[in-house]
């Protein structure tokens, strides 16, 4: 076998493997969206992990946003006011932590801790048999599992993103003032006249977006793993890089559907 | 199928790629009774097993439960027959984010209308009777092998299924634990006068409970009958196999 042929056929198994995962994913999608139209939450399980998911990643995400927004203004602020438009610093630092740092920073972040957590989790209960005790018991993981955390997750992760927005905007006004001397009010009326209500809740939409991804790849990979300890660590790493790869093309899709600056 | 079958596999293979675990085999599941698979480790009994509560689709045959083939059982139909069939796993399969009371009350509160008061009666009368009306709100991670083992048999029980399925309840476990499970078991198959199906290779124990033994060995079901006649057996791979001798028909490795 030549290494032109080696080639093709690894690009063909990949291939092949990226659109098993696809299909499984969708699959897992219908299964929760027929969940959901029976009714059949579990509330109380849902709040639950609403609480580890998304509470739990409170501390982090509004560690990141805070600093992200602060480096955002160090960079532009002093450079601003050197050409004598300090005055659209708010403005900047609001429009990009609205529309994509705080989006974009909480999705990254939470996918980082609360798809590992899913999907280790999930692989764990797999491993030890837990997960074929729920079919044996004639009660689908599906709505046990996965609806609590998908529903968890679409819920919490705008909420986190709203945090994220108004500490990085914070963030990035207190370094203002401090390194280039840019008051409050002068930072917070360029971010009232730039950024409107609208730009805040399409980020929200794309944050919920990002909550379904994470919650649907940490599952997929928690309940396809094989194996024992590495299995669960292998599911583990595969959810978070998917997840992670998966938000930043649909960020790109859906600022190009939502703000609209096309043709 | 006669009434007293419970279950039948009827010439049932199975293999996963290319590795034949079953091979045509032929069992009937006595109603009310405890048949015992016995054979080697890797024999395919935990596999029987998974076939008797659809956790496993054979290759070729048909598993009847009740007289119906559950291959042709709708998704709803297959749950339901599942909520008929207790499974008490090998390593307990407890939910461990759940105490042992909630891993107890879970099959009620999902699957029956019984209120809480109902389910908490039941609840804390089986885990009386398993002896662990101390440890209803630990957590699995707290108990010992043998408690794990008993919270797990309530489990499988608690809905009083017709038949209960244990895969090697005593492996591992010192012999007054695996007294005290052996007697367990048979004293829940006669409070629900349900059918038992025992995977283990404790053959003090399941002398001491069984009234059908299966031995498989090599895919195939080699020797049925009851305990009396499989401990009289003249046949060489039961003779080996039940006097533990390393020289014989069977070949380890």
């Amino acid at each position: 076998m030549n290494q032109q042929t080696r080639f093709l056929e690894t690009i063909g198994a990949s291939t092949e493997n990226a659109l098993e995962e696809v299909g499984g994913i969708a699959e897992l999608f219908r299964d929760c969206l027929g969940v959901l139209a029976s009714f059949q939450l579990r509330v109380a399980e849902a709040l639950a992990q609403a609480y580890t998911l998304g509470v739990g990643s409170f501390s982090i995400v509004v560690l990141t946003a805070l600093f992200t927004g602060m480096v955002f203004s160090l960079e532009s602020a002093l450079q601003a006011v050197q050409y004598g438009v300090g005055s659209l610093v708010g403005g900047a630092v609001a429009y990009t932590s609205a529309r994509e740092l705080g989006p974009m920073l909480s999705g990254v972040v939470v996918a980082g801790r609360a798809g590992a957590a899913i999907a280790a989790e999930l692989g764990s209960m797999v491993v030890t048999e837990q997960v074929e005790a729920l079919h044996a018991l004639g009660l689908s993981p599906v709505r046990m599992l996965v609806v609590p955390r998908l529903v968890a997750l679409v819920l919490m992760l705008p909420l986190l993103t709203v945090m994220a927005d108004v500490v990085s905007i914070g963030g990035g006004m207190w370094l203002a003032k401090q390194i280039a001397h840019i008051d409050y009010p002068t930072f917070i009326d360029s971010a009232r006249a730039n950024v409107h209500i609208a730009d805040f809740l399409r980020g929200l939409i794309k944050s919920a977006c990002f909550g379904l991804i994470i919650a649907l790849v940490g599952s997929y990979q928690g309940l396809r793993t094989r194996g024992g300890a590495a299995g669960v660590g292998s599911a583990t790493t595969r959810a978070v890089v998917t997840s992670i790869i998966v938000i930043f093309v649909t960020n790109f899709l859906l600022s190009y559907v939502l703000y609209g600056n096309h043709p | 199928m006669s009434d007293n079958i419970y279950a039948r596999l009827e010439n049932v293979s199975l293999s996963y790629g290319d590795k034949h675990v079953l091979d045509g085999i032929n069992l009937d599941i006595v109603k009310g009774a405890i048949t015992c698979l016995i054979g080697l480790s890797g024999a395919g009994k935990s596999t029987v097993l998974r076939l008797l509560n659809g956790l496993r689709t054979p290759t070729s045959g048909r598993v009847y439960v009740e007289g119906v083939d559950i291959a042709t059982l709708h998704k709803k139909e297959l749950v339901k027959l599942r909520q008929q069939i207790g499974f008490a796993f090998q390593f307990s399969a407890l939910f461990d984010s759940l105490s042992i009371y909630d891993n107890v009350a879970l099959p009620l509160r999902e699957n029956t209308s019984l209120s809480e008061p109902e389910i908490h009666t039941l609840v804390e009368t089986l885990l009386s009777t398993v002896g662990l009306e101390q440890s209803a709100q630990a957590l699995p991670s707290e108990l010992s092998g043998g408690m794990l083992k008993r919270a797990g048999f309530a489990r499988a029980v608690i809905a009083h299924p017709a038949m209960v399925l244990y895969d090697e309840p005593t492996t591992g476990l010192d012999p007054i634990i695996t007294r005290l499970l052996t007697d367990i078991i048979r004293n829940l198959q006669i409070r629900d006068k349900s059918t038992a199906v025992v995977v283990s290779h404790d053959l003090e124990s399941i002398y001491a409970m069984a009234d059908y033994i299966a031995m498989l060995y090599d895919g195939k079901i080699i020797a049925y009958g009851t305990v009396a006649e499989i401990h009289s057996s003249t046949n060489p791979f039961v003779m080996q196999f039940i006097h533990g001798e390393i020289e014989g028909p069977i070949h380890v490795g």
